[in-house]
């Protein structure tokens, strides 16, 4: 029954771990950049569904939506002011290094707002848990809440991408942006609506995030942001099921291994899978072969 | 007044000059051919033109408008379709939704209906394929895709970089008489290739580019005749 428990708890995790992925995998697939200030957006929007609730008094609900504005407000500013100016830039390491530069902005700028401190996180999700199995297993509400906003968000976003006109230009512009350009698709504005998504998703997934792990100090977004980073990686970049599958499994080897192998070491196992994976496949699970244009 | 008239362009990559003020009218309802030896400036005259590239200098006035600055992505709505060097279409999507792509900008769903029958129509191989994903199809088929997307957007004038580029034989001669078809059906056209002979055979007017520079123009007859033409591109 533990098994199955942490094999649910894996998924959970992992879960958390898809949603945020999305966002990177479709920021790199349009935008053609590891964005990896995405972590830190994530803890920015745990930090306004904490002071919204536990300051403001505002009700849940309200407190996630508010936090979805603020990040894609806060993702579509960031890549206008810090990313937009460097789109056409000699060396793709200055946007790189730019993002990084961001992500330290955050989580200092969150160190002043908020302090070093560890908030104790609202709880959010008020859904009841189940017992199953005559009581030998007990599943939480948040952790079937998180599996269902995974599975609801792929839905959508998989909708969303192959049947709507927005979606079809992202694909377009992922795949070549000149040719979309020729077709009339407005660039910027897809990387900006690409943003934007990926930001709203990094609320959700901040929420959830710190409704499983109610800890929430300026650095809560680093490790689940490379984990995603990962598992985007692990999955295919650029790959909107590679990332989701990425982060599930990616979940459920970190929450196997610190159960049966070492809490200590668990990390280092998911980045050793990571590496044996790209070893056999260095495209990632879904990625496609495409060669890079010269 | 020309439908389109570039006047003195010029356009660098960094330091290169690839342009070196080229000036060059194309009327309504023509079939101009552009041609030109591998690396003349072909291909970045089409690109400045549909705004994928920005010139340092000159002008590019389309329909009594001036769009030397007008970015790429706005180009297709004032009616210029532009079928890119190496097609270009998008791999991952159907040969449908790339079509669909091709009609973007375009708002009246009645009228769109109607084009992409027109588009079938003259590319029955489409229609048979048109769930199929674009990647999967034959150089030749991309072509008629790549070909059928821009016309998908109902141009008045269609500019097309080399459609005959790698393909065999039967498939140059049906690109040819499709180009031929697009131009008797009232859209103007104008013609980028290495394909000389075949160029100047359906062209009315022609110009030719060498290492950025228009060093040749007239009537496509006539330059069929030149003995420097022959010499050069005709391989005789
Ligand atoms: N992206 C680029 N960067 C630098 N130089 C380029 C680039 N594209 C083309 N060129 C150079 O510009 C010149 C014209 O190229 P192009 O317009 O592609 O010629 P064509 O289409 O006639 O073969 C060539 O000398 C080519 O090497
Ligand atoms: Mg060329």
């Amino acid at each position: 029954m533990s098994f199955i428990s942490h094999l649910i708890n894996g998924i959970s995790l992992g879960s958390v771990y898809a949603i945020i992925a999305l966002g990177y995998t479709m920021v790199y697939g349009i935008a053609k950049m590891l964005n990896f200030a995405h972590g830190d957006v994530i803890m920015i929007g745990a930090y306004v569904v904490f002071t919204s609730m536990t300051g403001m008094g505002l009700n849940p609900i309200l407190s996630i939506l508010l936090s979805m504005v603020v990040c894609t407000v806060l993702g579509v500013v960031i890549e206008r002011i810090a990313y937009k100016p460097l789109r056409n830039a000699a060396s793709p390491l200055a946007v790189l290094i730019t993002a990084i530069g961001i992500s330290y902005l955050l989580q200092n700028v969150a160190l002043l707002l908020f302090g070093a401190g560890a908030k104790t996180f609202t709880n959010v999700v008020t859904f009841p848990s189940i017992s199953l199995a005559g009581g030998k297993l007990t599943i939480t509400g948040v952790t079937i809440v998180t599996i269902l906003a995974c599975i609801v968000i792929m839905v959508g976003l998989s909708l969303f991408v192959g049947k709507t006109k927005p979606g079809r230009a992202m694909q377009a512009v992922s795949e070549d942006r000149g040719a979309a350009q020729l077709m009339g698709v407005n660039v910027n504005g897809t990387i900006a609506l690409t943003f934007a998504i990926g930001s709203a998703l990094a609320a959700i997934a901040g929420v959830l995030l710190c409704s499983a792990y109610p800890s929430l100090t300026p650095y809560t977004g680093a490790m689940p942001g490379i984990k995603a980073f990962v598992a985007a990686v692990f999955g295919g970049i650029g790959s909107i099921p590679g990332a989701m599958i990425g982060g599930i499994l990616l979940g459920i080897i970190e929450l196997l291994s610190k159960a049966y192998i070492s809490s200590q070491v668990a990390d280092a196992i998911v980045f050793a899978v990571l590496i044996v994976v790209l070893l056999i496949k260095p495209t990632g699970l879904f990625g496609k072969n495409i060669q890079e244009k010269v | 007044m020309a439908m389109l008239t570039v006047k003195d362009l010029e356009v660098y990559y960094g330091v290169i000059q690839a342009l070196k003020g080229i000036s060059f009218e194309v009327n309504q309802g023509e079939v101009i051919a552009l041609i030109g030896a591998n690396g003349a400036g072909k291909t970045t005259t089409l690109h400045t033109l549909t705004g994928l590239l920005s010139s340092t200098k000159g002008s590019i006035i389309f329909e009594d408008r001036d769009i030397t600055k007008v970015p790429a992505h706005k180009i297709v709505e004032m009616g210029i379709a532009h079928v890119p060097e190496g097609r270009r279409i998008f791999a991952e999507l159907s040969v449908y939704e790339n079509l669909m792509m091709g009609a973007y900008t375009r708002k009246d769903k009645a009228e769109i209906a109607g084009t992409l029958e027109n588009v079938y129509k003259r590319f029955p191989r489409l229609e048979e394929r048109k769930g199929q994903r674009a990647g999967t199809l034959s150089g030749g088929e991309q072509q008629m895709l790549a070909m059928g997307r821009a016309l998908m957007s109902h141009p008045k004038l269609i500019v097309m970089d080399e459609p005959s580029m790698g393909l065999s034989p039967i498939f140059v001669n049906e690109i040819f008489n499709i180009i031929e078809e697009v131009s008797a059906g009232g859209t103007t056209v104008l013609l980028v290739e290495q394909n000389a002979k075949k160029a100047l055979s359906i062209a009315d007017r022609a110009y030719v580019l060498e290492t950025g520079k228009i060093v040749l123009e007239g009537k496509a007859d006539t330059l069929m005749h030149d003995d420097a033409i022959k010499k050069a591109y005709l391989g005789e």
